[in-house]
């Protein structure tokens, strides 16, 4: 899968969507300022390291935690804005997978209970028609109907991931946030669930947001990438742009780092590795929040806000370093910041 | 002061069990091999697989009961560490062999200051003098790359990073200039940039100080780049053991083959992903034939009658399967 067409329509509006979190004297900046497009039937892989907001701006999409600011607009209806009770009914079309499925399922309701209680929630089926739903529901998962009875403990972690696929199709959404959702798993499991989303996304026209640190993962399921660092968007662009041709300094690093399962590449690879840790997102740094670990960081990085601009047709980065006329970081001149002028001029 | 040809550590049949109520569980049954001076040996495998008890058997950490060293000789530079009082593999373990595992937080006292959990490494098994280990932990904390080591030596646990954290304990395992380094999925739990600083400081620091390392992981993309040689693990049993380099390029062992297909390989483009059908066995129920019979794409009727032979396909290439031979032929195409 490569890059979208233009034209096609985005299901998902994101516009300068914030989430902060009041701890009293201090702000967590989880999510600061992301505006993003979600095409339908995509899945756009959304990636970055642990406290970079990724988790949050997925939850904050569906409203599972409170928007600072911003709109989240799905088919023109703006998320952000409803009422409790007009996004509970909105919520039947979006639906979310978790990371730790044993934590999100309920130990005392068996696996028919649990796929079965969305559907009478939203008022879909009853009875005999909800019976065969769940047992239908359970076979698109891969689960032998045989466990309808029993309950999540008696399953191993990649089973209990399909039974919470199997409770976010019940509702027959259009999109789903699948929040690290192979992260909790074993190798040969991984590629059995990656299998599922990705086949159930071309069987029912489905349209994934794919959260995860894991960046072989994201390169395989994702159409398109997002990279997050510290509560904004780094860069983005189609998967196989952003890993053969990464333009942001913190993008190559991440690439760069992934080790591959291939003795020979491995060997005569260069691995950028980056100083330092991730600031904490309670006082990110001012200007470009990567310059305190960044190798290209100039005076001017520590002051201007990087916006993210298209450098390449339909690959866009946020690094006042780069632009148009000078994508390559590694040919700028010492000092220059080409991104300033240009994003002066749009 | 070298070992049987030179090696500084060699593991012969070791079987470790573990009795419970449900039967017992042959955690790791009957691995062998042999890891030269400042050689690398990763040891991939599955949660189950028995990677963990194999590392922790080595170094005689293996809770008994409920578990048990069934049989096997661990012979750390010409001594059998299963035949020698715990005493004195005591004196062995922290020192000559060092641990590292995935979680700092399990092996770092959260109570205690970073410099007295760093000084009592050396104070015990060096003999340093309170001053001495104290100048010590500060230069270990330099080595692993702690930014101002003095200003921070006295800090505790919880005021460092996940990655910080890691060096910590990699700081504290390399006090004594261990021969052995033993690291149980190191950068599991840290995030990829950190992960290249954690695995580029074990590098460096095998080079400088000429260690050996067991890495066990199951991320086959760190093993690529990281080790001479590799074991494959499934159900306790060794699937695979090759010289890394060449079990990548030519598998010979079904599993194996499945597990390298099955992971993403962000260099290439990929259609569907490969997957191994089913679930890893439940060791305290074990099939008659080949642990791995039920979910193997090229299984035989003699698969899930007899258990499989495990045979050599060059000088350092060995497969646990009854068609090793054929698999490894196909993979060379």
């Amino acid at each position: 899968m490569t890059s979208q067409p233009l034209s096609r329509e985005a299901l998902l509006k994101i516009r300068d969507l914030f989430v902060h979190f009041d701890l009293g004297r201090h702000t967590v900046k989880a999510v600061d300022g992301v505006s993003l497009d979600i095409y339908e039937g995509e899945t756009l892989g959304l990636v970055g390291e642990s406290g970079c907001g990724k988790t949050t701006l997925g939850r904050a999409i569906l409203r599972l935690t409170q928007l600072t600011s911003g709109q989240v607009f799905y088919r023109d209806q703006d998320l952000a804005h409803l009422s409790k009770r007009e996004m509970r009914r909105q919520r039947r079309h979006l639906q979310i997978v978790f990371q730790d499925p044993y934590a999100s399922l309920n130990p005392r309701m068996t696996v028919g209970q649990i796929v079965r209680e969305p559907l009478e929630t939203f008022g879909l089926a009853r009875g005999k028609d909800a019976d065969a739903r769940v047992k239908e529901l359970m076979r698109t998962v891969g689960l032998s109907e045989r466990f309808i009875k029993r309950y999540p403990h008696e399953f191993s972690g990649g089973q209990r991931q399909r039974i919470g696929i199997a409770r976010a199709l019940a509702v027959d959404p259009d999109f789903i946030v699948a929040d690290e959702p192979i992260s909790a798993l074993d190798v040969s499991i991984q590629a059995q669930i990656m299998n599922l989303l990705d086949k159930l996304r071309r069987e029912k026209n489905l349209t994934y947001l794919f959260i995860s640190h894991d960046l072989r993962a994201i390169r395989h399921v994702s159409d398109r990438v997002a990279v997050m660092y510290l509560g904004k968007l780094a860069e983005i662009s189609d998967a196989k742009t952003i890993y053969d041709d990464p333009l942001m300094p913190y993008t190559r690093a991440l690439i760069s780092a992934v080790p591959v399962p291939d003795p020979a590449i491995e060997a005569r690879r260069q691995r950028i590795v980056l100083p330092g840790d991730v600031p904490s997102p309670i006082n990110p740094p001012p200007g470009c929040r990567f310059h305190t670990r960044c190798p290209y960081a100039i005076d001017a990085c520590r002051e201007v806000e990087p916006p993210l601009v298209e450098i390449k047709p339909n690959h866009f980065a946020a690094c006042i370093r780069i632009s148009p006329e000078q994508p390559d970081i590694e040919k700028v001149a010492p000092g220059d910041a080409p991104g300033l002028s240009y994003a002066a001029s749009l | 002061m070298n070992g049987r040809n030179g090696n500084l550590l060699e593991v012969r049949d070791l079987r470790t069990y573990f009795h419970s109520e449900d039967g017992t569980v042959k955690a790791v049954d009957g691995i062998t091999f042999t890891l030269k001076r400042g050689e690398t040996l990763g040891i991939v495998g599955e949660s189950g697989s028995g990677k963990s008890v194999a590392n922790l058997s080595i170094i005689r950490l293996i809770p008994a009961p409920p578990g048990e060293i069934v049989s096997g000789e661990i012979i750390f530079d010409g001594q059998d560490l299963l035949r020698i009082p715990e005493a004195a593999v005591r004196k062995i373990r922290g020192s000559r062999i060092a641990m590292i595992f995935q979680d700092p937080m399990t092996s770092l006292n959260p109570f205690m200051k970073i410099s007295r959990q760093l000084m009592e490494v050396t104070q015990l098994h060096l003999g340093h003098s309170k001053a001495e280990a104290y100048e010590h932990a500060v230069k270990m904390l330099e080595t692993v790359g702690i930014p101002d080591a003095r200003a921070r030596v006295d800090s505790y646990p919880h005021e460092f990073s996940g990655g910080m954290r890691q060096r910590v304990m990699i700081a504290m395992a390399l006090s004594c200039q261990p021969e052995l380094l033993i690291a149980d999925e190191p950068t599991t739990a840290l995030d990829v940039t950190i992960q290249a600083q954690i695995l580029e400081l074990i590098k460096t620091l095998k080079q400088t100080t000429g260690a050996s390392v067991i890495l066990i992981t199951h991320d086959l993309g760190i093993v690529a780049g990281m080790t001479d040689h590799l074991i494959v693990m499934y159900a306790g049993k060794v699937f695979e053991q090759a010289p890394t380099t060449e079990l990548f390029a030519r598998p010979g062992n079904p599993y194996t083959k499945g597990l390298l297909r099955s992971v993403p390989d962000p260099t290439h483009e990929q259609g569907k992903l490969y997957q191994i059908p089913g679930l890893p066995p439940d060791l305290a129920r074990l099939p008659a034939g080949c642990p791995f019979a039920a979910r193997c794409d090229r299984v035989q009727e003699i698969c899930r009658r007899e258990f499989p032979p495990f045979v050599q396909l060059s000088s350092e290439h060995y497969s646990l399967c009854h068609f090793a031979k054929e698999v490894y032929d196909e993979s060379a195409t």
